[in-house]
Order: structure tokens, then sequence, then C-alpha cells
């Protein structure tokens, strides 16, 4: 589905991401796992074009996709999450949806067709999703922060995609929030048919959905396989669980 | 939302229309002045407001279309359909151009460009003497007879005005309108849902620059005449402050700016003549205690009002 090749980024004379391979099997709920500053977030951000790789190449059902710009690799069915917030705050949370609706459908540059009800029975459906109909004619700056974790879910969820990136979907949220995401997650992902590749911290998480774990360490892979599989490889142990074996906390 | 709009627009348009009935041609000049400028605000807005971008040289597609309109009517004898399509399609074109470098940048830089394209028209406003008149100014547009008199051009003025903030007002309404409206909130974001950001920055400083040139026709023909001040910086930055004044995050923001400003300073004008002093305290609350401007305030207000019941 995504076949990464020798993905290769420094910054400076800093090696972010080091020659890494990998690929995301159709279906899969995959999570990427690693210590602060591994180069989870640069590798999302190489495969879905907001960086250029120096070396490598990313490929998307087959098509090469390196180097092209975010919203053309959206379009091919890939969306994202951010890990920090990134919602339209001054718009309300209903506008947030729907602009993503008015871009899948190529509508953004209709210039005379009036926004109002523009894909309003699906942003409706988006937002009962993600259980913000309440909350629809609210701004999306002045959302608690757990709800503009969904938002941010319901505007990725509205591109409509096959391949959905998660950047620490359950960032900054309280133990029950967290609880709660991982199944609106889970759902979600199953519902649609979903490839789900996600980047996580907190250890119950990625227990909690993936179903193959892949541990990034200084910008290289070092194990990648089932969760118990990657659980119990020593070197996985001695870099990152190890540290606090038996607690679910941050890395 | 859209109906109380509705009429609220009307009941202006209404007003509007019965200014000539006063028979003050002081009045006249002035309410054609300010409907002149408040689309030109409006139009900024789209720059500002809409895709989050300040232009510090939007006084040049003013120009353009003035200067446009004022030589195809007079030296080139065209009559008044031709010449005001070109006055658009030129500002049309000159702001394709400038959008095409402006758009490669952002924020500050943005900004310093604007104002780079904008002293480069009046250079050649300034410079093109046998053309434009130089710092003379182009004197004596011929304007057609059916609209020469006050009070026809007055109406002629209203209806174009109001047909084009009407069309304005749809376009920041559409879904290209909204979609600007994620690109200003948050570009990366809006490149993200398949938004191509600099696309749509480039879209909205043509349309910006084309109806800057329709209320720039006008005014060449309200003034019998086009001069080098409307394309020089000075320009820009009062229609700058107009938006800001009136409320860059509200459509109709801009245009109410530009009438309080007007208005102001014909007021300021009866007492003292230190009228930039006014403008500079004006300028001044607004940034320190209305950074949305009179419309915001108004908005605050409702909500207030709301809330109390």
């Amino acid at each position: 589905m995504l076949k990464i090749d020798g993905l290769f980024k420094q910054f400076g004379g800093f090696v972010a991401i080091n020659d890494v391979s990998f690929e995301l099997i159709e279906g899969e709920k995959h999570a990427i796992i690693g210590p602060n500053g591994a180069g989870k977030t640069t590798f999302f951000n190489l495969v879905t074009g907001h960086l250029l790789p120096d070396r490598g190449a990313v490929a998307f059902q087959g098509e090469d996709i390196t180097g092209r710009p975010p919203h053309r690799i959206v379009k091919l069915g890939l969306a994202r999450s951010f890990q920090r917030i990134n919602i339209y705050p001054r718009m309300s949370v209903f506008e947030n949806v729907q602009v993503a609706l008015i871009a899948r459908e190529r509508q953004e540059l209709r210039f005379f067709r009036l926004a109002a009800g523009l894909c309003g029975p699906e942003t409706s459906e988006l937002l009962e999703l993600v259980g913000l109909v309440e909350e629809a004619e609210e701004l999306a700056g002045e959302l608690a922060y757990g709800k503009q974790k969904q938002l941010e879910l319901a505007i990725a969820l509205a591109e409509n995609p096959r391949v959905l990136l998660l950047d620490e979907p359950t960032a900054g949220m309280s133990p029950s929030e967290t609880e709660d995401a991982i199944r609106l997650i889970r759902e979600i992902a199953d519902a649609r048919g979903l490839t789900l590749l996600f980047t996580e911290h907190d250890m119950t998480v990625v227990f909690g959905i993936a179903d193959r774990i892949t541990v990034l360490h200084h910008g290289e892979i070092i194990a990648s396989g089932a969760p118990e599989a990657v659980r119990s490889d020593p070197m996985v142990r001695q870099v990152y669980l190890g540290e606090e074996e038996g607690t679910d906390g941050a890395a | 939302m859209t109906r109380p709009v509705l009429a609220a627009c009307a009941a202006v348009f209404l007003l509007l229309a019965l200014v000539p009935l006063l028979e003050s041609n002081y009045l006249i000049d002035l309410f054609n002045e300010i409907m002149i400028y408040a689309l030109f605000a409006l139009s900024l807005n789209v720059i500002i407001g809409y895709s989050g971008n300040v232009s510090f040289g939007h006084a040049a597609y003013f120009a353009i279309g003035g200067y446009t309109m004022a030589i195809l009517l007079t030296t080139y004898e065209w009559s008044l359909l031709p010449a005001f399509a070109a006055a658009v399609a030129f500002s049309f074109a000159a702001s394709a151009v400038v959008a095409y470098f402006c758009t490669r940048l952002t924020d500050i830089y943005f900004a310093m460009l604007t104002l780079a394209f904008s002293m480069l028209v009046w250079g050649v406003a300034f410079k093109w003497r046998s053309m434009t008149g130089g710092d003379d100014g182009f004197v004596g547009v011929d304007v057609p007879a059916f609209i020469a008199e006050r009070v026809p051009f007055y109406y002629f003025s209203l209806v174009v005005i109001g047909a084009a903030v009407a069309v304005l007002w749809v376009i920041c309404h559409s879904a290209f309108g909204r979609a600007l409206l994620a690109v200003r909130e948050n570009p990366i974001r809006a490149g993200f849902v398949g938004i191509n950001t600099r696309l749509m920055r480039w879209w909205a400083f043509v349309v910006a620059g084309t109806f800057a040139g329709i209320a720039g026709s006008l005014f060449a023909m309200v003034h019998r005449g086009m001069y080098t001040e409307s394309a020089f910086w000075p320009e820009s930055a009062t229609v700058l402050i107009m938006t800001l004044l009136g409320g860059m995050y509200s459509f109709f923001g801009p245009a109410i700016g530009a009438a309080s400003l007007f208005l102001l300073e014909r007021l300021t004008n009866e007492y003292t003549e230190y009228w930039p002093l006014v403008l500079g305290t004006i300028l001044l609350a607004i940034l320190m205690f209305l950074p949305e401007g009179l419309a915001g305030l108004a908005q605050a207000i409702r909500r207030q009002i709301l809330r109390g019941r």
C-alpha cells in the first residue's frame, strides 16, 4: 500500500532519518514508536510531502509520490492528523470539516457557489462520527483540547482516505479521554476499512490499537513486527521499553 | 444570518439612493467618494481578511483602473462600456502578474513586495508624462454625456458599486471564500486537506486587484481626472487603515471603516487642521483596543446582549 525505500533526511549535520525502508500493508494498524527525537514526526513529514527527503523514495499504491506537495498527495487518499493541534481556530467546527470536503470535491475554485450548506449532510455525518454534533456552531479555537483532537480526526477523515496517518492522536489527553479516543479510532478504522499508520508515546494506546509495531531509534528502524515480538525484542527493551518496564508512561 | 444581512443591505442601498433628494452637492460628492472607497477597502480585505496577507500596495490596482478609464475615455475617445471593460481587464492582468511573484512569499516579505510593485506603478504614472500627465495629473476626463451631471453619475456609481459589492459578497461566501479562510487560518493544514494554498492566495490577490480597478475607474470619472497620489503608498495606507478600522474579520467591516474614516476626516477638518494627528490616535486606538475593528466591536456587543438574555 505504502512503500518507503531508503529514506534519508538530515538537518544540518544531524541525521534525522537514516536509510529507512518500510512497507505498510493494506488494512493493518501499524504503530511507529520510539523515544523522543527518534524521528517519528520527521518520518511522517517526509511521507506526506511536508518535507523533502535527501534520498530515498515513497510510493503509494505503486505510484511514486516522492517530492510531491501535500495537497496533491492527499488527493490520492493519504491523509494525516497532527501531533500539535492543527485546526482552523477562527472557523466554526462545522466549517473546519466542511472545508476538507470542499477540497476533496475540488470545489475550492468555485467562486459563485455559495458555501452555506455545501456538503452539509456529509459534514454532519462526520461530526456525529467523532461526537461533535452539539459543538458544530462553536468556534473551533474555543473547544476543549480533547474535542479539538476529535475535530482534527474528523478533518482527516473528511478527505476520505484509504490510509490515515495519525501523529500522536492522544497526545496531551487525560487517561479517560485517551481511552475514548482509542475506541473511536479503532471503530472508525474498522468501519471504514482504513489502513492506519500512527506514532504514539503512550504504550497503552500502542498495544490497544496496533497489530504491527515498528520501532525507530535515532532515525533507524531497530525492530518491526507483531506487538508481542516487539515487546520481547532485547534491543527494543534495551533502548526503549527497558527504561521503564511495566509502566505505561511516556518514554 | 443571511436574511437580516440582506435586509440591512437593501436599507443602506435605499438610503444611499435617497441622498440626491437632499439637493446638496456637498453630500452627493461625499457619499459618492465614500462608496468608491468602500468598494476599494472591501476589495483589499479579500487579501487581508480572507487570505491572511497584508498588502501595502493595493493603490496600484485602483490607479491602474483609474488611469485606464481616464486615458481610454479621453485620449482614445472610447465609449463607456469598452473603456470600463478594459479598465477591469487591465487591473485584472496587472494583479495577476504581480500576484504571481508576491504569492511566492508570505508575511512581511509579501507585504514589502506589494509595496515595491505599487511604487513601480506610481513611477510609471509619474514618468510617462505624455500618457498620464505625470505629476500634473491626467486632467479633464471625458465622461459620457448621460452621466456627466452630478446626480445621474451618482446613481450610475451606486448601481455599479452595488453590483460589484454583491458579486464580491458572493465570492467571499462561496466555496472559494471558505477555502480561502482555511488558508488564512492555517495554511499548513489547508495544504494537507488538498488545497493548493499558493493558487488560492493568487486568486485572492487577483480578485482584490480587479475590484480595486473598478473602484478606481469610477474615481477617475467622478473627479474628472486621475493623479499620481492615487498610486502612491499613502493611498495604500489609507485604505489599509479603513479596512482595519472597520474590521477585517467581517465582510462589510471595511465599508463601515471607509465611511467612518471619511466622516471623521470631514468632521475633524471643521475644527482643526491636524487631521493626521487625529488619524494617528484612531489608528492607535484600533490597534490597542479594537483589533477586530468596529464590526468586531458590534459583534462583541451583540454577543454580550445575547448572553444577557
